[in-house]
């Protein structure tokens, strides 16, 4: 049974209707709970929770320093490429956009990390758009190669693969993956992605278990916030995330928490998704799952991201560019969407100390 | 009175080991160690990065510690003597602690991969440590394979939750032959010293530190709570009774 026979299982229409009737004192229950349930992360998440945020904020900060401790995981991405053969309409990839489509080679692969690796970091999260024939899985391998003298740890977040792609990546020391699912509720998933591989909606859900049955180490999982109602999808991802933590007991699991950004064709979010949302959402995450990490992006502007990280975050990104090569050249060529958060990796790190935080740059090799 | 407590050819006068973890910064740790009085300092290898300079959390270990890297973030016991061997060729020494964690959830050790790494690593001169779920079967494989020292957790890594292992434990401590030092999930300096009050050869405490509002101050306190326990230990605590029972015998007159 993958993640689709279990999504499948969930009536959304209860899911909405639960919600909807959560009151207080279930949400009152919920912070309580020692072992919260999918019915008190469901509490947690609904409007009835938003008049209890400071109480979740404090349970939340409570767990992440008893589990993680005042330390904060870094790590930057790298766009190996942004050819791409979807249509996402919120994507600034898409195929249909008159966008300068390059993918890096391995001397400018080469280049790029060692920009990145004079900053400190160690963990690299490599990207491309969904191009199989020019970014392949043996392209990647070929780069994993070229990283491998600069970084401690490597992770993707590409198009899905079959497990076959997966242990070769593994086997080329790619040990970690992200694949967002942008949207669980499949019926509203369709139309914003009218094209391309990507329409196939179940081998991107399971792309995770095809990954963890390969041997990743980490996986991570999340929603683009704004695509859809956000509190169904936010509890559709903890359900991802809970199911991949116990149907894989060996992975670290952790869940993105990304709002769409601006982006080079001008889609316009129908759903609004605030700052208080978010952190209702972090809040709730945290209850639910005390030991997954959950990775706050450079889509987040200063300001917000420096408090939440009190609040249950665990990762974040620095020293962010998400042109193709953007670092060794200069080029300024536009990214994948808008990011919030320019800062470099030592104004991010003086930031978490200047919070009584240790920024850790390696953590696995 | 002496009281050494001997693993593999070190003897230690403090019975507490400080994990080195979860602190805002690693420059915390110099005041931790010296505050507690510890001797020992746990590093998970998985952390370590020579390259850092002072980011390296090995720049901050005391000179006078004995370093015993940990292999935290092993799945298998293959990982973990990757990890073991690595640590020594970085110059940290011979003391090694096992941990075998295959579940993200609990992160409850793998005793059956942890006694399979102990045989390799204590065969190749390590001086073995092994964290483990509390269970005497697979303690005594930890020992047979070499084990220096069992650590037993006393509740999940990191929970704060105290020794809710105590009767596992207690039996492990009367059973097995080599020093038993109870690590993880002891929160309170009281906790400490109940176990070290059980027999308990040492205790390792790291969340319980660095999670506290004044990391130095509570490593002060876990040091003295654990000489306090050895201490009642050594001193043979009066039996518990179920009964009230005189100070001066009411039959005492009746003679011999």
């Amino acid at each position: 049974m993958s993640f689709y026979d279990v999504l499948k299982s969930v009536d959304m229409a209860s899911v909405a209707s639960a919600l909807a009737a959560a009151t207080e004192a279930d949400v009152l229950r919920a912070l309580a709970s020692e072992r919260p349930t999918r019915a008190d992360f469901l509490a947690l998440l609904s409007p009835a929770a938003a008049r209890q945020l400071e109480p979740m904020a404090r349970r939340a900060h409570e767990l992440t320093v008893r589990h993680f401790g005042r330390a904060i995981n870094l790590f930057t991405p790298l766009y190996l490429a942004n050819h791409c053969v979807n249509r996402c309409v919120y994507c600034g990839f898409n195929t249909h956009h008159d966008i300068n489509r390059r993918q890096l080679t391995l001397e400018e692969v080469e280049a790029e990390a060692r920009c990145i690796a004079a900053t400190g970091l160690r963990h690299i999260l490599l990207l491309t758009g969904e191009a199989p024939r020019t970014s392949s899985v043996e392209y990647m391998a070929d780069c994993a190669r070229v990283l491998a003298k600069y970084f401690a740890s490597l992770s993707v977040e590409v198009y899905p693969l079959d497990e076959a792609g997966y242990a070769r990546l593994l086997e080329a020391g790619i040990d970690g993956m992200t694949m967002f699912q942008e949207v669980y509720d499949e019926a509203a998933y369709l139309p914003l992605h009218p094209g391309g591989p990507k329409r196939d909606y179940r081998f991107r859900l399971e792309a995770p278990d095809r990954a963890c049955a390969a041997g990743f180490r980490q996986v991570g999982v999340g929603a683009l916030l704004g695509l859809h109602d956000w509190r169904s999808e936010a509890f559709c991802t903890g359900l991802h995330a809970d199911y991949l933590q116990s149907a894989y007991p060996s992975v670290e699991v952790n869940v993105s928490v990304p709002r769409i950004r601006p982006q080079t064709g001008g889609f316009q979010p129908k759903v609004e998704v605030g700052d208080r949302d978010l952190v209702q959402y972090i809040a709730a995450l945290r209850i639910f799952m005390p030991r997954a990490g959950i990775t706050l992006s450079s889509r987040e502007r200063p300001g917000l991201r420096d408090n939440l990280l009190r609040l249950g975050v665990t990762r974040m990104s620095a020293g962010v560019s998400t042109s193709v090569g953007g670092r060794a050249t200069g080029q300024s060529d536009p990214g994948q969407f808008e990011i919030s958060d320019d800062r470099s990796v030592a104004e991010m790190a003086a930031m978490f100390q200047s919070q009584g935080y240790q920024p850790v740059y390696k953590d696995w090799q | 009175m002496s009281d050494m407590l001997t693993i593999g050819d070190r003897e230690l006068t403090s019975r507490l080991f400080i994990g080195s973890g979860k602190y805002s910064s690693n420059a915390v740790i110099p005041a931790v160690m010296e505050a507690s009085g510890a001797q020992v300092i746990t590093v998970a290898v998985r952390r370590v990065d020579p390259e850092a300079g002072q980011e390296n959390i090995l720049a901050h270990v005391p000179k006078s510690a004995i370093l015993m890297p940990n292999t935290s973030g092993a799945r298998t016991a293959q990982e973990a003597v990757r990890i073991a061997r690595l640590a020594r060729a970085a110059g940290c020494g011979d003391w090694v602690k096992i941990e075998v964690i295959n579940d993200n959830r609990y992160l409850l050790p793998d005793n059956f991969e942890t006694v399979k790494a102990t045989e390799i690593l204590a065969a190749e001169g390590f001086t073995v440590l092994c964290y483990m779920s509390p269970d005497l079967a697979a303690g005594r494989r930890m020992v047979e394979a070499g084990a220096a020292a069992v650590m037993p957790l006393g509740a999940p890594i990191g929970t704060n939750r105290g020794l809710k292992t105590r009767e596992m434990v207690r039996i492990m401590i009367e059973e097995l032959d080599v020093p038993i030092v109870v690590d993880a999930g002891i929160g309170r300096p009281s906790e400490a010293c109940e176990a070290m009050e059980m027999g308990a050869a040492a205790v390792l405490v790291n969340t319980a530190v660095a999670s506290a509002a004044d990391p130095v101050g509570m490593a002060r306190a876990f040091g003295r709570a654990v000489a306090a326990g050895r201490e009642a230990w050594l001193a043979g605590p009066g039996a518990v009774s179920e009964l009230a029972r005189a100070s001066s015998p009411l039959t005492g007159f009746l003679g011999e």
